[in-house]
């Protein structure tokens, strides 16, 4: 079997990072949160074990919702989804997202589309997996331009979700939430906690059983290639293409 | 009592100045709509997208017929950044609300319900939060001390979406995007583009009624085939992503951004 390519490594650590999720969702456009969620359920599936629920906005295959746009907010609400997917054109170091865009409001060059559903998504789901394939100080910036949605808040606010994982291209944190910061707990191979710290515009700490983020098992990088690549194809058949021929 | 019109008597209906609830680019759009709507001359819009935009607002902010924009995100899709939208932000020439998707949706609920505000999880320690001082923490009187935020309501004059079928009496067809209920319900009234008009009534089947939105709140019918193209329409026909990436490159400039909007409109009278 020829080696895992890195978006390959990438599912394959999504999928880690959804270990007892029940019910995941995943925004438009994010194949390889897609992807991860697809290899989570085929894996539960394989060791017989109850498949993760996965809903994927803008597919039909995926998505049950019966009740529009509102269904997805109202079920996070209620604590149904446990896990979902954020990124940002910022990210800092206390967990702050920035989808907005960068510069004085409302004059902000660039403009980024916007916020989305990160406003309340962020502060209650409890496990909301921040995924950025770019890992540079552009993007994981000491503080945001901008706060879309804020990492934690203070005990006023009931708050049972928020930051749980930073997954980038070079390296994986998970987060703090006490101390209010993240924790690196994996560089891709071929990579060093040097690169991370120069790449990287916040500080963090450094776990102590920090190593390399895992290579995907031959079972996952199999599934990857057959089942996860069949099912993407609905949703996102560009990317189950490009996915073939690494 | 609905009327069925033609798409220009539709798009004239609309006055400058209204508020207008569109929906995301997943859902309905009334694209058909849109280019007699932009000829029209209608200005000054204030445009609450329900809970995104795409293509359709792009071209009303490129027309310069939104003063006003209330939004979670504009964006064309895999075809990246919507250009119009970028450029007016970065010149200043647009009222910005912005939102998130739920806070949306919660002010229309609260409209639908008749209720002056929803309350609402997530927010606080936002800048969302401090760049929209027209939504309030407040406390939650069942539970000292446990603060949320209180959504006004919201609403819009008009809701304008496309949608597969209507029939005779205006009653339409919306099936399971409940999101045009919502933007009705919440909307003075609604102005809808179908694919088709039938004669036999939605309400005579208990299948198809459980997915109508009731003539109550239909304002306009105008029936328009593929009107939702180049966005796709739920069980009908896909999107035509290279349309879409045309636009997308067309409208990096203004010139050629209008050249793309006279052959539509067939004027060029915006600026």
């Amino acid at each position: 079997m020829r080696p895992a390519s890195d978006r390959e490594r990438l599912i394959a650590t999504v999928a880690e990072l959804l270990a007892g999720v029940h019910h995941v969702a995943v925004g438009a456009s994010s194949p390889i949160p897609a992807a991860g969620a697809m290899l989570r359920r085929a894996v539960d599936a394989k060791r017989g074990e109850a498949p993760v629920r996965i809903s994927i906005l803008g597919s039909a295959r995926h998505n049950f919702f019966t009740n529009g746009s509102s269904e997805l907010f109202d079920c996070a609400a209620q604590g149904r989804i446990d896990a979902f997917f954020l990124g940002g054109g910022q990210i800092d170091g206390q967990g702050d997202i920035n989808l907005v865009g960068a510069g004085d409001y409302p004059r902000s060059a660039p403009r980024w589309p916007g916020s989305f559903g990160s406003g309340l998504l962020y502060y209650v789901v409890p496990r909301v997996i921040l995924f950025r394939e770019e890992h540079s100080p552009r993007v994981l910036v000491e503080k945001v331009d901008f706060i879309s949605a804020a990492g934690a808040s203070p005990p006023s606010v009931r708050r049972p979700g928020g930051p749980y994982a930073l997954l980038t291209s070079l390296a994986l944190f998970r987060f703090d939430k006490a101390r209010r910061c993240f924790v690196l707990t994996g560089v891709a191979p071929g990579h060093d906690t040097d690169e991370v710290r120069d790449r990287t515009g916040f500080g963090f700490d450094v776990a102590e059983d920090l190593g390399p983020i895992p290579e995907p098992s031959p079972e996952a990088l199999a599934l990857i290639r057959d089942r996860v690549r069949g099912e993407l194809a609905e949703t996102y058949p560009q990317f189950a293409e490009t996915l073939r021929d690494e | 009592m609905t009327e069925i019109v033609s798409l220009e008597e539709l798009a004239a209906r609309i006055p400058s100045g209204a508020k207008l609830a569109l929906p995301a680019d997943y859902a309905g759009v009334a694209m058909a709509a849109t280019w007699p709507l932009i000829a029209s001359g209608a200005r000054g819009l204030h445009i609450v997208c329900v809970p995104t935009g795409g293509l359709q607002i792009d071209l009303l902010i490129g027309a310069g017929r939104v003063q006003v924009l209330e939004t979670s995100a504009v964006t064309l899709g895999e075809a990246g950044g919507a250009p119009a939208f970028v450029r007016a932000v970065c010149e200043g020439g647009l009222e910005l609300l912005d939102a998130t998707c739920p806070a949306i949706l919660s002010g229309l609920a609260a409209a639908q319900k008749g209720v002056p505000f929803m309350p609402m999880r997530g927010l606080i320690g936002s800048d969302l939060l401090r760049v929209r001082p027209d939504w309030r923490v407040t406390e939650n009187p069942f539970e000292p001390g446990d603060e949320i935020v209180a959504i006004p309501a919201i609403r819009p004059d008009i809701a304008l979406f496309h949608a597969a079928e209507a029939d005779r009496d205006g009653n339409v067809w919306i099936g399971r995007r409940r999101e045009l209920a919502l933007m009705a319900y919440a909307s003075a009234t609604s102005f809808v583009t179908v694919e088709r008009i039938r004669d036999a009534s939605l309400l005579d089947d208990e299948v198809t009624a459980a997915g109508v939105l009731p003539a109550l709140y239909v304002g306009a019918i105008a029936h328009a085939p593929n009107g939702a193209w180049p966005y796709g329409l739920w069980g009908e026909y896909p999107t035509d992503a290279a349309e879409i990436a045309r636009y997308a490159e067309m409208a990096r400039s203004e010139a050629s951004f209008s050249a793309y909007l006279q052959r539509f409109t067939g004027t060029a009278a915006f600026a």
